[in-house]
């Protein structure tokens, strides 16, 4: 069978040692000479046949088996310390990789001028930007506990030098040392937690020299205390991650201080890791102590919901706020995650493709905004009246900003009924109640968006605005694929239902059911 | 009486000890009889022959030592596969910083005085420099060091292991009083070194005399007709079995000694004068190729020691892995703590060795013999990022540019009087602008020691705590786990000075301090510019100002960078070949 997913984690690879080499050791001085305006264009097309080579992946995928573990492959990488090279995706996992490979051309293709002329710059900026890509596909693919640490701590890096290297805030070092350090902090505590995981699972019988596959770790019991532990160690990375009150805090320092798209990929692709591995981690490997801490976890998943929300709209910086309205959106696919309901965790699996789309297109569009500024500002209070200055630019943000207060018809909407649903059915104690608290979050996201777009986009045009150019044809080619995402998987959830309800199935089967040793067998299954 | 019996000697598992210190011996003799001219080339090419020579015994001993472990002279050498296995990383990592210290760079000089026995500041300093003097004795200095070092890991005979630490010591304190600048902070570095040293040296044999009064013997394995400590504790025949407290006090004396030249807390005191001082290319060599031989000849008086009480006396076990539990401890919060808070970058880097002799011993004091191999592994890993970072500072240079003298115009082009090693932070700045390519490389080492995945450091620190694990010592490795996230944090500092802070010595104004060669951080405060800068720190009128250079390197140094980043790499992504090695060396008692 083809390796499509070694083909997609390599290929970016490629591109980044292609365009990136060429980077080291140019003449600072003078224009650079050989290859004059070649990184983007050469980037943009290693992102693009990316995208055809997912095509084909999907093409390969076998849907009516979408909760198994397909298009993988397996060899050993360190046997001595149980280190496999593993990956494979189900459906829940072949979206995340496709919502990773299809935002790269586009927030290539938004950045086009802002990183300026200089072309060693350009280069590096564009590596970084496959490098990352090439990481997210892979850690999104992982089926190996080791190999996925190593991704989840290794693009850190790359996306470290994007914020504090790229951005375009003053406070963009600091950010960006604050980003690594939460996020180191969390992946050390995991990486406690990893090596005791070995351990044990060795213990029990594991093949060492394989005790890393999650296949073979599913179904190792591990005893409640150390089980329990365990799942903090993971889960405390993963909530720094996704980002979850009260660890959140460095998200919107990073998204006021990178570029717009960086903080799209950063936010609504590698962020996606946290409840990604939330969903196909601490879920299938500590499932006692997920139903334990359950409770829990939803009350602060309801708390990111509000709080999230409340703090948006006090905002008064636009790519703060949208960095805000993560928050309280990565609290509803926390909620949904640990509903244990089919419904719920469908939804939230939905719902993490969703998001990555509909705070794309604001984030970009914000962005895009902010360009078209004489000072550059960030600050909501500096533009008004745009919608007759910029009209295209007003409805593509008046699109996403709605796929933000998922309003019925876009995709957003049905996902965040389903979570809610879900998770008033949901098996966790209380968590019905905490659904219901849930819902003002709803509420609260027409508020920040809505005052949002009336300060900007209604009222008279501002002086020294009123001659701003709408969208250019480059940027309209960024917003109209995410736009139209949005609205197509609106009214066709199914499309992209059938990827994820049968992995939702067996995750709630398999975290409901007393007797698992059927649903582990079910949910290490690799094809 | 018996008859007199030549002992065999098996020659050819001392063929690496005798090809290293033999050319030292040579090496000697060049200084002698090869003429001046020659003599630097001659010395070199000697050097970086004999450690390759070694390295290659090296390989070839390995399969039948791994099979069955020799005793060489009665175990003065004992060669087990944990024993080569320093032996050739010892080899390696000294080749490597040999390389570097061979480097003269574009300026010409290499990092040594033109005879460290001038007394700084003098007329005849000045002749020395003028009359093109070198001081080559270097090289047979740092074969005697090398050859020290693989002795020290590789004997049975405390009596040996003390004689190999001041092989490997005498050399060091001499080659930590060369450096060409700041001559007078180099000297109070090797009088540091020195005295220090000497008391280390008297605890361990103090140490080494406790346990021949209560053994009899200050072989720790013995051989099959003498047994050593080992057999005498668990056989009851010590002279003074029932004095227990002797044995227990002369292995803490011995191990004391030992944990001094790790750099381990509360010994460490030394090491950040000492690194600082020291020439920095010297300072790599040491503070890499020592830490693996102390490490080595720690883990084997250790573990064989525990080999020996395990069944009799288990108090005296737990209360010897209390010991390194403690000091490893108190040595990554030290190491980690006030590395955070340095500003120089020769101090971080010698606050990053402290904090990693910490790590270290998290995998050594789980006991567990099988995971030695990771301790192995990790000082690989350690030593290259070392070498390679200290390689990088030694390229980093101060340059003064006098106004109106036609240097001053554009960017920093090759005018003006390079100066020493710029090494505060501060000074580092938009260095990745300056020398993409050299601070690619640094920034690999430092996010190898701070041990971020796909890189060495990272499968070293696996390794180094799941030892700590296997033995039961789970919450020693999550305290090692967090003094990481403060290791972290001092690296990244460097490194967003490195790469995201632009370069203060733009402007026109002098922004940047006049020369303060002294570096107030070191508290030596004199200071002597040797060579080129004559001028004093007084004398430096604001008109002329310092900026930040790198120079080029003539090639060795360049080298030596290249493999170590390299290396780095393919230890992180493919581990496994060299981790297959290494874990056959998990093996102390023949």
């Amino acid at each position: 069978m083809f390796p499509w997913l070694t083909v997609l984690i390599a290929w970016p690879l490629v591109g980044a040692a292609v365009v990136g080499l060429g980077a080291l050791g140019r003449s600072r001085t003078g224009p650079a000479s050989a290859g004059m305006g070649l990184a983007r264009p050469l980037a943009l097309l290693f992102s693009l046949v990316e995208v055809v080579l997912l095509v084909g992946a999907f093409a390969a995928f076998d849907t009516s088996a979408a909760g198994d573990h397909q298009l993988g492959s397996i060899y050993p990488w360190i046997p001595q310390i149980g280190a496999s090279y593993a990956v494979g995706v189900n459906g829940v996992g072949l979206l995340l990789v496709a919502l990773s490979v299809l935002l790269v051309p586009l927030v290539l293709l938004a950045a086009w001028q802002e990183q300026g002329r200089d072309e060693v710059r350009l280069r590096k900026f564009v590596a970084l930007v496959l490098l990352l890509e090439a990481f997210m596909v892979a850690v999104f693919s992982a089926r190996d506990v080791f190999l996925f640490y190593v991704l989840f701590e290794a693009m850190l890096i790359p996306a470290y030098f994007l914020i504090g290297g790229f951005g375009q805030g003053a406070g963009r070092r600091r950010a960006a040392v604050k980003f690594l350090m939460f996020s180191l902090g969390g992946g050390l505590i995991m990486l406690a937690a990893v090596i005791a995981l070995y351990f044990l699972a060795v213990g029990a019988g594991v093949d060492p020299s394989q005790a890393f596959l999650v296949r073979e770790l599913i179904e190792v019991d591990l005893g409640t205390a150390a089980e329990r532990l365990m799942f903090l160690g993971f889960f405390i990375a993963f909530a720094i991650k996704a980002p979850m009150v009260p660890v959140h805090s460095w998200l919107p320092d990073v998204a006021g201080n990178a570029t717009p798209g960086t903080s799209t990929l950063l936010i609504c692709v590698l962020d996606k890791v946290g409840t990604f591995g939330m969903l196909t981690l601490c879920l299938p490997l500590f499932p006692e102590a997920s139903r334990w801490a359950a409770p829990f976890v939803i009350a602060l998943a309801v708390i990111s919901v509000l709080y999230g929300a409340i703090m948006a709209i006090m905002q008064t910086d636009l790519l703060r706020l949208v960095g805000w309205t993560s928050v309280s959106h990565f609290g509803f696919i926390i909620l949904g995650i640990f509903t244990f309901t089919p419904l719920g965790t469908a939804g939230s699996s939905f719902m993490m493709l969703n998001h990555g789309l509909a705070t794309g297109a604001l984030f970009l569009t914000a962005g895009f905004l902010v360009s078209r500024h004489p000072e550059k500002s960030q600050k909501i209070a500096a533009y008004s009246g745009l919608r007759s200055v910029t009209p295209v630019l007003a409805g593509t943000f008046l699109v996403a900003g709605l796929a933000t207060l998922s309003l019925p018809g876009l995709a957003t909407f049905v996902s965040e009924i389903m979570v809610l649903v879900g998770a008033f059915g949901g098996a966790p104690t209380g968590s019905a109640a905490w659904a219901i608290a849930a819902i003002p979050g709803v509420v609260l996201a027409a508020v920040y968006v809505l005052l949002t777009y009336q300060k900007i986009f209604t009222g008279a045009p501002a002086a020294g605005l009123d001659a701003l150019p709408d969208l250019r044809v480059r940027e309209r080619i960024v917003a109209a694929p995410l736009v139209a995402g949005l609205l197509v998987l609106g009214l066709v959830p199914g499309l992209a239902l059938t990827y994820v309800n049968e992995p939702a199935d067996r995750t709630a089967t398999f975290l409901t059911v007393d007797e698992p040793a059927d649903a582990a067998a079910q949910m290490g299954s690799d094809k | 009486m018996t008859e007199f019996v030549a002992p065999e000697i098996d020659w050819l598992a001392l063929a690496p000890l005798i090809v290293v210190l033999g050319a030292g011996v040579v090496g000697v003799l060049v200084e002698a009889f090869v003429p001046a001219k020659a003599r630097r080339v001659t010395q070199i090419v000697l050097t970086l022959a004999a450690l390759a020579g070694g390295f290659g015994f090296i390989a070839v001993l390995w399969p039948q030592i791994v099979a069955q472990p020799v005793q060489v002279v009665g175990g003065s050498v004992t060669l087990t596969p944990f024993a080569l296995g320093a032996q050739g990383i010892i080899a390696v990592l000294a080749f490597l910083g040999v390389l570097v210290v061979a480097d003269r760079t574009s300026t010409g000089q290499d990092s040594f005085a033109p005879t460290a026995s001038a007394v700084p500041g003098t007329s005849y300093e000045d002749l020395a420099r003028r009359s093109g003097l070198e001081q080559t004795e270097i090289y047979p200095l740092l074969l005697f060091a090398a050859g020290g070092m693989m002795l020290f890991a590789s004997t049975d005979d405390l009596i040996v292991m003390f004689i190999a630490l001041e092989v490997l010591s005498l050399p060091l304190y001499v080659l930590c009083a060369t450096a060409r600048r700041r001559r007078l902070l180099s000297q109070e570095a090797a009088a540091k070194y020195f005295l220090l040293g000497a008391f280390a040296s008297a605890l361990f044999i103090f140490g080494v005399a406790l346990i021949y009064g209560f053994a009899g013997t200050v072989r720790l394995i013995g051989t099959p007709d003498k047994p050593g400590v080992i057999g005498v504790i668990q056989s009851g025949t010590a002279p003074l079995a029932g004095m227990s407290v002797l044995l227990v006090a002369g292995v803490l004396l011995v191990t004391v000694g030992l944990l001094f030249k790790v750099g381990a807390v509360p010994f460490h005191a030394w090491t950040p004068d000492v690194y600082t001082g020291a020439p920095t290319p010297i300072t790599g060599f040491m503070a890499a190729c020592t830490k693996v031989a102390a490490v080595a000849a720690l883990v084997e008086v250790l573990y064989r020691i525990s080999i020996g009480v395990q069944a009799v006396d288990p108090e005296i076990m737990r209360q010897l892995q209390i010991v390194i539990v403690v000091v490893a401890v108190l040595t990554m919060a030290v190491g980690t703590v006030i590395g955070s808070v340095q500003t120089d970058v020769k101090r971080l880097l010698a606050y990053s060795s402290i904090a990693h002799a910490g790590f270290l011993l998290v995998g050594v004091a789980g006991f567990n013999p099988q995971v030695q191999s990771s301790t192995l592994f990790y000082l690989l890993a350690y030593g290259i990022a070392t070498i390679g970072a200290f390689g990088v500072v030694t390229l980093v240079r101060e340059r003064r540019i006098t106004p109106g003298s036609g240097e001053d115009n554009g960017p920093v082009g090759d005018d003006g009087v390079v100066l020493g090693e710029a090494t505060e932070i501060a000074q580092w700045a938009g260095l990745g602008r300056k020398a993409p390519w050299l601070t690619g490389a640094f920034a690999l080492f430092l996010l190898s020691m701070a041990g971020i995945p796909l890189t060495a450091g990272f499968i070293a620190k696996f390794g180094a705590f799941s030892g700590a694990v296997s033995g039961g010592l789970w919450w020693l490795a999550v305290l090692g786990v967090l003094a990481s996230v403060v290791a972290v944090a001092f690296y990244l500092r460097l490194l967003v000075v490195m790469v995201f802070q632009r370069a203060q010595d733009e402007p026109e104004t002098s922004q940047v301090e006049p020369v303060e060669t002294g570096g107030s951080t070191t508290g030596g405060g004199s200071t002597s510019e040797g060579a080129t800068a004559t001028l004093t720190k007084t004398q430096v009128t604001t008109a002329q100002r310092v900026v930040v250079t790198v120079v080029r390197s003539r090639g060795p140094a360049a080298v030596a960078i290249a493999v170590c980043a390299i290396a780095t790499v393919i230890l992180g992504v493919f581990p496994s070949p060299v981790l297959d090695l290494v874990e056959q060396a998990s093996k102390f008692v023949p």
